[in-house]
């Protein structure tokens, strides 16, 4: 690896990036120490991939300044370029070279030679569980393993600094717990990691600290646990067999909730967030029971995006964003 | 590694990713044999009996001839840069590319040479159909060979021209028409498959200033191959000039539009 000591890996600060009328981003802010992970957070148009493309080179602030791995961004990006492996929002693989091709090819330009090009590649191909489609083309991989194989090209020159733009969006469940664990791997081998996502519970699962945006600012940052308890835990949800005991379920939640109750009258709804998880929903359930009271349906509701959203800004995340 | 030797270590590796890319398509196999082939018998035997000089003699027609189609299919393999960098700007390989620490003019030289790599296959392939119909190279081995790079350095020249016409086109199904729409000017209003005395007025002396035309003369030349008997011969000094003019206008073309090109990659990929 080449940046050991402990430091920070990733700062920026104050970008600004306008598309015409667009503001992309409006003052971007953020810091990774050595060794850790970032979440950025954000719905759709927040700004997410423009800010990776800042730091990975691609795309030049209107203003602000950036250092990747000591490494100037503006002043220079070569040194950034040797430094980082970038997997971005579009998997960038060569659909008629096979997996163990588009490796190879990656290698090669990083300055590999032949020799250590090749045993490079196949490590990968098999630590990506890639080996058996290794020789054929991409072009019949399915989402997941095309996600792995860019992975895999980002991580071919071992870079000290690894950027994920959205690597499980569209993935199904398993592809996406598949990723998790192979990003998980990288995390182990000590490299920083800056990593976007839509999801909190993708956050939660993989990041030491996590910068919500939206509409190119930042909104909000923390580690995941502390954004969660920002919008106050869990939410409880019960629905009553009948109207008369929708009463009874409003005081029960109101004992073991952390807030006021809400109901939904019309499809006898009531719910409350909760500190304790799982516990109050014992608990609500064990009271019911006393009162001899069936619960037509319980969940427990993790907090989404959307929740933290909706308590940050006041709109939730699939609202458009005018241009 | 030495700056230079990296420019030229990417670039090597840009073609051999660019030739795999074409050569797993399965048009490639067509374009690459059976189209080729094709023309060549086509204007042999159709135009040929219908063009085929004052006496009818379709022997000589086909020798006229076969310089001329070598150099318009060769030039065609130009849309594989067009279509090849409208393709990989709308597929995000370009940004896979543009975060490695590799040359950037690499990425482009890779795509024109990768151009000339499959066009020589090409010609091995026409040149073998060409000696089936009865064409032979007249002159030695070394004006043979010689004949050979000069349609190879024009249609170099083109494919910097088609990468500056990919890197401009807004998508590949634009790409698809634009790379090959300005060959058909380019190579019919030429001697290459008429003489170019008998194209009217101002089509004529556009044949007659056409580069295209001077290197499929200095070819045919090369080549030891005559126009049929009788056929006015081509006068002006370009075509006393063909080897030079060809020459001359092909590192025009590449020093104009290799700038060109590289100047639009850096602002396309940067967007
Ligand atoms: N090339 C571009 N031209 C014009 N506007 C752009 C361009 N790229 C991004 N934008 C705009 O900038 C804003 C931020 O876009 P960005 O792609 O960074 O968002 P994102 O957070 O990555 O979103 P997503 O989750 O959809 O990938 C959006 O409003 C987008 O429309
Ligand atoms: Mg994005």
């Amino acid at each position: 690896m080449a940046d050991t000591d402990k430091g920070v890996a990733v700062r920026a600060r104050g970008l600004v990036k306008n598309y015409g009328t667009t503001r992309a981003l409006d003052g971007v802010d953020l810091e990774i120490p050595t060794g850790q992970v970032l979440g950025l957070l954000g719905p759709n148009g927040a700004g997410k991939t423009t800010t990776v493309r800042i730091l990975t080179t691609l795309l030049l602030p209107d203003s602000g300044e950036a250092e990747v791995a000591r490494h100037d961004v503006l002043a220079d990006p070569d040194g950034v370029r040797r430094s980082i492996g970038l997997s971005g929002q579009y998997a960038a693989v060569d659909e008629n070279l096979t997996g163990f091709e588009n490796l190879y090819l990656v290698a090669r330009l990083y300055g590999q030679r032949k020799p250590q090009a090749r045993k490079r590649s196949r490590e990968l191909l098999a630590r990506f569980r890639l080996d058996e489609a290794a020789d054929r083309p991409a072009k019949g991989y399915s989402g997941g393993m095309r996600r792995r194989l860019d992975l895999a090209g980002a991580l071919v020159a071992e870079p000290s600094v690894v950027v994920l733009d959205e690597p499980t969006t569209g993935l199904d469940p398993r592809g996406r717990i598949e990723m998790w664990e192979v990003i998980e791997q990288l995390v182990a081998t000590g490299a920083t990691v800056l990593l976007t996502t839509q999801y909190l519970e993708e956050a939660d699962r993989l990041a030491d600290s996590v910068v919500v945006i939206d509409r190119g600012r930042v909104i909000a940052r923390g580690t995941p646990d502390e954004l969660k308890n920002q919008i106050g835990g869990e939410r409880l949800e019960l629905v009553m067999a009948t109207a008369d005991e929708v009463p009874l379920a409003v005081r029960v939640l109101g004992e073991v909730g952390s807030g006021e109750p809400t109901v939904d009258e019309r499809s006898r709804r009531v719910e409350v967030l909760v500190d304790t998880g799982t516990k109050a929903l014992v608990e609500a359930l064990r009271r019911l029971d006393a009162q001899d009271v069936v619960v037509q349906d319980a969940a427990l509701h993790r907090p989404t995006l959307d929740d933290v959203f909706l308590s940050l800004t006041g709109h939730g995340t699939t609202e458009e964003v005018p241009s | 590694m030495t700056a230079l030797a990296k420019v030229l270590s990417d670039s090597g590796v840009i073609t051999w990713r660019n030739v795999m890319n074409v050569r797993r398509n399965p048009e490639w196999l067509l374009g690459a044999t059976l189209f080729p082939i094709m023309f060549v018998l086509m204007f042999a035997y159709v135009f040929g009996g219908a063009i085929g000089g004052p006496g009818g003699d379709s022997v000589e027609y086909r020798e006229f001839l076969i310089a001329g189609i070598f150099a318009q299919t060769v030039a065609f393999n130009s849309s594989y840069t067009v279509i090849g960098f409208a393709n990989d700007l709308q597929k995000g390989i370009i940004d896979r590319f543009r975060s490695l620490p590799m040359s950037r003019f690499a990425v482009i030289v890779g795509r024109t040479t990768a151009d000339q790599v499959l066009s020589v296959v090409v010609l091995v392939v026409m040149s073998a159909c060409g000696l089936l119909i009865g064409w032979r190279i007249r002159g030695s081995f070394l004006d043979a060979v010689l004949g050979y790079l000069m349609i190879l350095l024009f249609a170099f020249a083109l494919s910097w021209v088609g990468a500056y016409i990919g890197l401009i086109t807004p998508s590949v199904e634009v790409a698809n028409s634009a790379g090959l729409i300005w060959m058909f000017p380019l190579t019919f209003i030429s001697s290459a498959f008429v003489p170019q005395e008998s194209l009217p007025g101002v089509l004529g002396t556009i044949a007659d200033w056409n580069p295209f035309t001077a290197a499929v003369n200095a070819t045919r030349d090369l080549f030891g191959n005559v126009s049929p008997a009788g056929w006015p011969p081509p006068s002006g000094w370009p075509a006393e000039n063909a080897a030079l003019y060809a020459i001359v206008s092909s590192v025009a073309i590449i020093a104009i539009f290799a700038p060109l090109a590289t100047a639009r990659y850096r602002r396309v990929a940067s967007k």
